[in-house]
């Protein structure tokens, strides 16, 4: 039977060993989310503020919306994404299955509802506060949006490190997009999948410590944020 | 918009749009294979595919599947070369036109895995004799439950045994996973199991699980290798899929299949058709 | 201290506002002009902070109209006047990008912003306050900060509405200060206050609103000395009419 011990120790193995696979696979998670993160940050951010600070027809069913997607499994964000990628699918011309780039917009459709909801709320509270000294400044609601989102920064970093987290934890949508590739779109939380499968736990929980780690790092950065949002008064 | 950090974001849109650029492929000499999990798990893929990338300079990328799904994603047109095992489905692809051509490559074997101490008596030479007694005695089995090849094959053997697992009571337990994660639920509660040897011999957390049943005539493996139709799909990379295909079936290639062995044991057995 | 036309009057005519069903402010005709601090005085819910707000254009009136009458009036009198709240909103950033973001909101161009931000900051003592986060700083630097921040944009005039409701005596001094440094640069200075003694300490004049009319403006001296309506008078004694 396996060890928590020898798991452990197969985990140093890996990170001190210089496995290139391993590496590789690491660094390919990591581009994919981190890519994911960005795209989701550029469209989710703005539209969060617009949401937040827009009085339109049916703003409320957008934010039900937004918010229960939020809960979307990631199962089913792969489904759709490949089912509109595949090459029987209205994007398969691009030939963007199986690709990383398959995996970045499944990952960017699994961020992007958490940032457009919680930059919704964040910022609709700060506009709250914010919105007769900006109006006085002659300042547009639209013209209100780069002040709220960078008043706001430290919970909107909090927000995209949440969107993070799921990413990089989530295997269904990868696995179903990616394909789990040797070399090409192996993640590390496929790799785990995979070496479960095998019957080999040492290795798959090694994987898994590797991943706690950047998880780790992650919170504790969230955590930082946090903090520093405080120092500014809060 | 007369005010700070606009250029802020116009610099996370213009990173956002470079991330995405940059994952276009380096190069585009490779494959797309859909094939089944116990390929994949059985270690061959990480045997074989290096032999022929060597000799060709052709990738081939693995989306290892069940049976069932990886057929469907070949007639989905998003695989160029279908790997899987099972005989009828595969000529239905060709029959339906998805395909091109089926080519036999390979065989393994299935085996019955259960506990050391074999609870059911099932131990033997005959599937039928042993699915029988595994039902007799109610022992847990844990079935794939996947529509694979694996299970497909699983449902055939408890036909043969004259019986109907969805009337079965508790004992057979439907995973509805790859064969590696079935061997681990197998494992844990000592539940008898179909699988594929190969899988079997590379399987690592086997805890007091070994092969009960093996030789018997059926349970025989036939693995096919089939092109998907660029008639069908235009983008298929047929030339390299062909290559692919030639390879597998070539002196060679049958020949790096039976040069693969796990613990000494030999694992696939190469049966193309002679080459003409 | 500057050469480009006055905004001023503003003339307020039958100004009227509604909200929730009910009438808030009723009937008024004002005209704010020449350089007097101006105090509007009443009871609580009289309606003087919302007047200050039609004023200042945060929101628009149900009835009447609001006319900046001056040759200086048009395209550009929105940024020619500025407004202190009773809770000074300070953004999430140092006390000096609070004023180069008010700079940069108004359409300043970066190189004049930190330049500009410094000397308001000198002006009025606040220097030291530079680098720390402007919402961690007192109710009374920030008070102050709001001023400058708002002395900064070079209005013409200046809303306060109740500026040092809630600050102690030291810092209620500080700000009146800087109020008459306000008068002294030629700033209008309109503001609202329930503190009786500051309104005798700074009004030239006194518009006094009542149930959302206003009922008196003038000199300050007579309003103190011999109100005209019954309920300034009131007011003056430290009686409440219901």
């Amino acid at each position: 039977m396996m060890e928590p011990g020898s798991a452990f120790s197969a985990a140093l193995d890996l990170v001190f060993g210089g496995d290139a696979d391993f590496w590789g696979i690491v660094l390919l998670s990591l581009r994919v989310t981190l890519t994911a993160l960005l795209i989701a940050a550029a469209i989710g951010l703005p539209l969060g503020a617009l949401l937040a600070i827009g009085r339109f027809r049916g703003r409320d069913a957008v934010i039900v919306l937004t918010n229960a997607l939020m809960g979307l499994p990631p199962v089913v964000a792969g489904l759709l994404v490949y089912l509109t990628l595949s090459r029987s699918g209205p994007l398969g011309f691009l030939g963007l299955l199986f690709t990383p780039s398959a995996m970045i917009v499944a990952q960017t459709v699994l961020i992007l509802p958490i940032v457009i909801a919680l930059t919704r709320q964040v910022v609709e509270g700060l506009w709250e506060e914010y919105a007769e000294h900006l109006r006085s400044l002659g300042l547009t609601p639209l013209g209100a949006i780069p002040t709220l989102l960078w008043d706001a920064r430290f919970a909107l970093l909090t927000a995209l490190l949440a969107g993070f987290g799921r990413a990089s934890a989530e295997v269904g949508a990868v696995l179903i997009v990616g394909g789990n590739i040797a070399g090409a779109t192996r993640t590390m939380t496929t790799a785990i999948t995979l070496e479960t499968g095998k019957g080999n736990l040492e290795l798959a929980l090694g994987l898994g410590i590797v991943l706690m780690a950047v998880t780790l790092t992650v919170n504790a950065l969230a955590f930082g944020a946090t903090r520093a949002s405080r120092r500014w008064g809060g | 918009m007369p005010i700070l950090k606009r250029r802020t974001l116009g610099a996370l849109l213009v990173a956002a749009g470079a991330a995405l650029a940059v994952p276009a492929q380096a190069a585009d000499r490779f494959i797309t294979v859909a094939s089944t999990t116990s390929t994949e798990q059985s270690g061959l893929f990480d045997h074989l595919l290096p032999l022929f990338t060597q000799r060709t300079g052709i990738a081939v990328r693995v989306v290892a599947q069940g049976t069932g799904q990886a057929l469907e994603t070949a007639r989905r047109g998003d695989a160029d070369v279908v790997f899987v095992h099972d005989a009828a489905a595969e000529r239905k692809f060709v029959d339906d036109g998805f395909g091109v051509k089926r080519h036999a490559v390979m065989y393994n074997d299935f085996v019955l895995i259960g506990p050391k101490t074999d609870p059911a008596g099932a131990a033997g030479k005959d599937i039928a004799a042993a699915l029988r007694k595994v039902a007799e005695a109610k022992a847990p089995f844990a079935s794939r439950g996947d529509d694979s090849g694996t299970h497909r094959a699983e449902l055939r053997f408890w036909k043969d045994a004259g019986l109907d697992p969805k009337t079965a009571g508790d004992w057979y337990k439907e995973t509805g996973s790859g064969m590696g994660p079935t061997l681990n639920t197998a494992s844990a509660m000592d539940a008898y199991v179909l699988a594929d040897r190969g899988t079997w011999l590379n399987f690592r957390n086997r805890g007091d699980l070994a092969v009960l049943v093996e030789g018997d005539k059926r349970l025989f493996n036939q693995y096919g290798v089939i092109l998907v139709n660029p008639a069908r799909h235009p983008h298929v990379k047929a030339d390299m899929g062909r290559t692919f295909i030639d390879w597998l079936v070539s002196k060679d290639g049958q020949a790096a299949i039976a040069s693969y062995t796990i613990g000494g044991e030999r694992v696939f057995f190469p049966n193309a058709a002679p080459a003409s | 201290m500057r050469a480009t036309p006055s905004i001023l009057p503003l003339r307020l005519t039958g100004v009227g506002y509604d909200a929730g069903g009910g009438t808030l402010i009723d009937g008024v005709d004002l005209t704010l002009a020449g350089t007097g601090r101006l105090v509007i005085l009443g009871f609580n819910g009289a309606g003087k902070s919302l007047l200050l707000r039609l004023c200042h254009g945060l929101i628009p009136p149900t009835r009447g109209r609001l006319e900046w009458q001056g040759p200086g009036a048009g395209a550009g009198a929105r940024h020619r006047h500025a407004m202190v709240f009773q809770r000074p909103v300070m953004l999430r950033r140092t006390a000096l990008a609070n004023l180069v973001h008010a700079l940069a909101a108004y359409g300043v161009p970066g190189a004049a912003r930190r330049e500009r931000a410094w000397a308001a900051l000198e002006r009025f003592g606040l220097t030291p306050l530079a680098d720390r986060p402007a919402r961690v700083l007192s109710g009374g630097e920030q008070q102050r900060l709001a001023l400058a921040r708002a002395w900064l944009l070079e209005p013409e005039v200046i809303f306060l509405d109740e500026p040092t409701s809630n600050l102690d005596p030291a810092a209620t001094k500080a700000v009146e200060e800087m109020m008459r440094s306000f008068t002294a640069d030629g700033i209008k200075v309109v503001m609202t206050t329930h503190d009786l003694g500051q309104a005798r300490r700074l009004a030239d004049e006194v518009a006094f609103l009542h149930r959302g009319r206003l009922l008196e403006h003038g000199p300050a001296e007579p309003f103190f000395t011999a109100p005209r309506s019954a309920e300034a008078a009131a007011y003056l004694r430290g009686e409440l009419v219901v």
